[in-house]
C-alpha cells in the first residue's frame, strides 16, 4: 500500500483507489442547540497525512468521534477504510486506531499493562501480542519505565505511551486528535518523527486535528482548514498559500489605537495594499512585493503620527489562508473560542 | 463466547491489579467490619439479655449484619472505577475498540463479586474467632451468596449512578445509604424488638433480606421456605439492577 501512494502525488486520491476516510455531508447538532459539524464532507487518500485544522470549536474532535464510531451524525454518511461507520462500526473499530487529546492511559497500571490490556480488547493473545507490545515498547523508547506504574512517568512519557497504546493492534487509519497540544517543544518534535515515520514507513493514513498552524504545515500531506462544523478550504499546504498571491506585510504598531485611525493612515496606499486588516496593534495586509510596500507603509504610518515597534514581510501562511477564508485570523479564535 | 469470556477476565484483572496496587484502600475495607465487630459487638455484647432477643450471642446475630453492610459499603464504591474511567477518556478509549460492551460491564461486576466474596470469608472467620457460632457450611455458602447477590444489585446501582451523573460526589453521597438501610432492618436487632414502622419497612429492603437469609441459615433451625424465596428475590433485584446499569451505559454511549 504504501509503495503505490507513494509515487502518486501526495494527497491526491488515485481513481482506482478507494479513499481511506470519506465523509460526506456529516451534521451534528448536540443537545443545547450547539451546532458542531454543518455538512462536513473531505476524503483523506491512503498512506497520507491529512489534518484537519480549526480552533476550538470548529468541529474537530465532533468529526473525530463520529469517524470513530464513538458517537453518530444527524445526517450524513461515512466510510473508513472502506467500510461504512454508521452500518458496521465493529468492522471499522478493528481498522482504527484512535490517540486522544488528552492521555487516555491507566494510571494504576503499568505501561506494559496498558499496552497488554489494549491488545486484549483488540482478541490479540500468546506470543504475538507480547511480541507487538515489546516492539512498541523499544521503538517508543519506554523500555526504563514499561514495568512502573504510569502515575509516575513524566507527562512527555505518558504521551508516548498514550500513542503506542492506539497502535498495539497495527491500525490502517489512525486519528490523531490534537496530538502535541500540551507537550513542550522536544516532545512536540519527537512526535511529528514519530507520525511521519508511520505513514511513510508503514503506510498508515493518519487523520490529524490541530490548532497549531505549523504542525499542519510540516506534516501533512493535506490539509483541510475547517470553521464552524464545515471545511472551508482544502489542498496542500502549498497550494492553499500560493493562491494565496505576493507577501504578507506585517507591522505592529507601538501603541494600540483605533482600528480607523489606522486605516486613515494608509487610506492612500489602497492600490498598493490588499485586504489590510487590524488585530489590536497588529496590521496585516497582502501586497504584491514586500520589499517595495513596506517603505511606503511605514512612512504613511509615521506621517500619521503613529508609531511602529516591528514590521516584517512574510511568505503567505496558513494563518493567512486562514484570514482569508473565514475572515478572522487564527489567534483571534484562540483567545475567544466561539 | 470465548472472546466475551476472556474479555470479562482481561477486564475483571484490571481491576485487581489496581486493587492489589492499593493497600491503604484494602485496609480501609477490612477496618470497618473490625470496628462493627470487635467495637460494637463487645460493647452491645449485653443486648442479648432483653427480653426478646432472638439469640444468646451478639457476635453471632451481629455477624451476618456486618457480612452485608461490608458488601454494601464495597459495591458502593464500585460507580467510583468508571466515574474516573470517564474522567480520564479511558471508557471512551474502550469504546472504540471491538470489544464487546457486556464484557466491559460483567469484568467489572465479576471484580466486584470476587472483592466481596474474599471480605466475607475474612469477615465470617473472624466472627468465628471472636465466638461466633455458625452451624452449617452450607450456611456459609448461602451467606456468602446473599452478600453477592446484595453486592451486585448495588454495584449495579452505584455504576448506573456513575454512568448517569459522572460526577465522584454522587458515589460517595451513595454510600451514605448504607447505615440508614441497616437500621431500617434487623441488622442489629431482632424483628421483635424492631418499632412497627420500621419492621414495615424491613420486609421491602433487600438488607434486611439478606441479613435474614444469612443469619437464619447460620442459625440451627432455618426456615428454608424463607431462605429460598428471599434469595430468589434478591436475584431478581440484582439481575434488575444489573439491567438497569447496562440501560445507563447505553445512556452514556449516546451521549458521549
Amino acid at each position: 500500500m504504501a509503495k503505490s501512494t507513494l509515487d502518486a502525488p501526495p494527497g491526491s486520491v488515485a481513481s482506482t483507489e478507494a479513499p481511506a476516510i470519506d465523509a460526506q455531508e456529516l451534521t451534528k447538532t448536540y443537545r443545547g442547540g450547539t451546532r458542531a459539524l454543518d455538512g462536513l464532507t473531505f476524503r483523506v487518500a491512503p498512506g497520507t497525512v491529512f489534518a484537519l485544522l480549526g480552533p476550538n470549536g470548529a468541529g474537530k474532535s465532533t468529526a473525530v468521534k463520529i469517524l470513530t464510531t464513538l458517537s453518530r451524525p444527524d445526517s450524513g454518511e461515512a466510510q473508513v477504510a472502506g467500510t461504512d461507520v454508521l452500518r458496521c462500526p465493529d468492522r471499522v473499530r478493528r481498522l482504527i486506531g484512535v490517540v486522544s487529546q488528552k492521555s487516555t492511559v491507566d494510571p494504576e497500571a503499568t505501561g506494559r499493562e496498558n499496552l497488554r490490556l489494549q491488545g486484549q480488547l483488540y482478541q490479540m493473545s500468546g506470543a504475538d501480542l507480547a511480541a507487538r507490545v515489546s516492539a512498541l515498547i523499544e521503538r517508543f523508547n519506554l523500555g526504563q519505565v514499561a514495568d512502573k506504574i504510569v502515575k509516575t512517568y513524566s507527562g512527555g512519557t505518558e504521551r508516548k505511551l498514550n500513542v503506542a497504546v492506539g497502535l498495539v493492534h497495527r491500525p490502517q487509519v489512525l486519528f490523531l486528535d490534537e496530538p502535541t497540544t500540551g507537550l513542550d517543544p522536544e516532545a512536540r518534535a519527537e512526535m511529528w518523527r514519530e507520525i511521519t515515520r508511520l505513514a511513510a514507513d508503514e503506510g498508515v493514513t493518519v487523520l490529524l486535528t490541530t490548532h497549531y498552524m505549523e504542525e499542519a504545515d510540516r506534516l501533512s500531506n493535506q490539509v483541510a482548514i475547517m470553521d464552524k462544523g464545515r471545511v472551508v478550504v482544502q489542498g496542500t499546504a502549498e497550494q492553499l498559500k500560493s493562491e494565496l498571491h505576493g507577501d504578507a506585510v506585517v507591522v505592529q504598531l507601538a501603541d494600540q489605537v483605533a482600528p480607523e485611525q489606522v486605516l486613515a493612515a494608509i487610506d492612500q496606499l489602497t492600490a498598493v495594499l490588499h485586504e489590510p486588516s487590524i488585530d489590536r496593534r497588529l496590521l496585516r495586509a497582502r501586497v504584491d512585493s514586500g520589499a517595495s510596500a513596506l517603505p511606503a507603509v511605514l512612512a504613511a504610518l509615521d506621517s500619521a503620527g503613529l508609531n511602529v515597534s516591528s514590521a516584517s514581510v512574510l511568505r503567505p501562511s496558513l494563518d493567512d489562508v486562514y484570514l482569508r477564508y473565514t475572515g478572522r485570523t487564527f489567534a483571534s479564535n484562540e483567545e475567544d473560542p466561539q | 463466547m470465548t472472546a466475551a469470556l476472556s474479555t470479562t477476565s482481561h477486564v475483571s484483572a484490571r481491576y485487581l491489579m489496581a486493587f492489589a496496587r492499593q493497600p491503604y484502600y484494602i485496609a480501609s475495607t477490612l477496618l470497618q467490619p473490625v470496628i462493627w465487630l470487635l467495637l460494637f459487638g463487645h460493647a452491645f455484647q449485653d443486648i442479648v439479655q432483653i427480653p426478646g432477643f432472638s439469640s444468646s450471642n451478639y457476635i453471632s446475630f451481629l455477624t451476618p449484619g456486618v457480612v452485608m453492610m461490608t458488601s454494601l459499603f464495597s459495591n458502593g464504591w464500585s460507580g467510583m472505577g468508571y466515574v474516573l474511567d470517564i474522567e480520564r477518556g479511558i471508557l471512551d478509549r474502550f469504546l472504540v475498540t471491538p470489544v464487546i460492551r457486556g464484557a466491559l460491564i460483567s469484568g467489572e461486576l465479576i471484580y466486584s463479586a470476587l472483592l466481596t466474596a474474599i471480605q466475607t470469608v475474612i469477615i465470617l472467620a473472624l466472627g468465628w474467632v471472636s465466638g461466633a457460632a455458625f452451624h452449617s457450611a452450607l450456611g456459609l455458602v448461602l451467606c456468602v451468596v446473599a452478600a453477592l447477590l446484595l453486592g451486585t444489585a448495588f454495584a449495579s446501582f452505584s455504576n448506573a449512578l456513575a454512568l448517569l451523573l459522572r460526577s465522584q460526589q454522587a458515589i460517595i453521597a451513595s454510600s451514605f445509604l448504607v447505615l440508614p438501610l441497616a437500621f431500617l432492618s434487623v441488622t442489629f436487632l431482632p424483628r421483635a424488638l424492631l418499632p412497627e414502622w420500621i419492621r414495615t419497612i424491613s420486609s421491602y429492603n433487600p438488607v434486611d433480606w439478606a441479613v435474614q437469609v444469612a443469619r437464619d441459615s447460620l442459625g440451627g433451625s432455618p426456615d428454608w421456605a424463607y431462605i429460598e424465596l428471599h434469595l430468589g428475590m434478591l436475584a431478581v433485584l440484582a439481575v434488575i439492577c444489573a439491567w438497569l446499569s447496562t440501560r445507563a451505559f447505553r445512556a452514556y454511549q449516546r451521549s458521549v
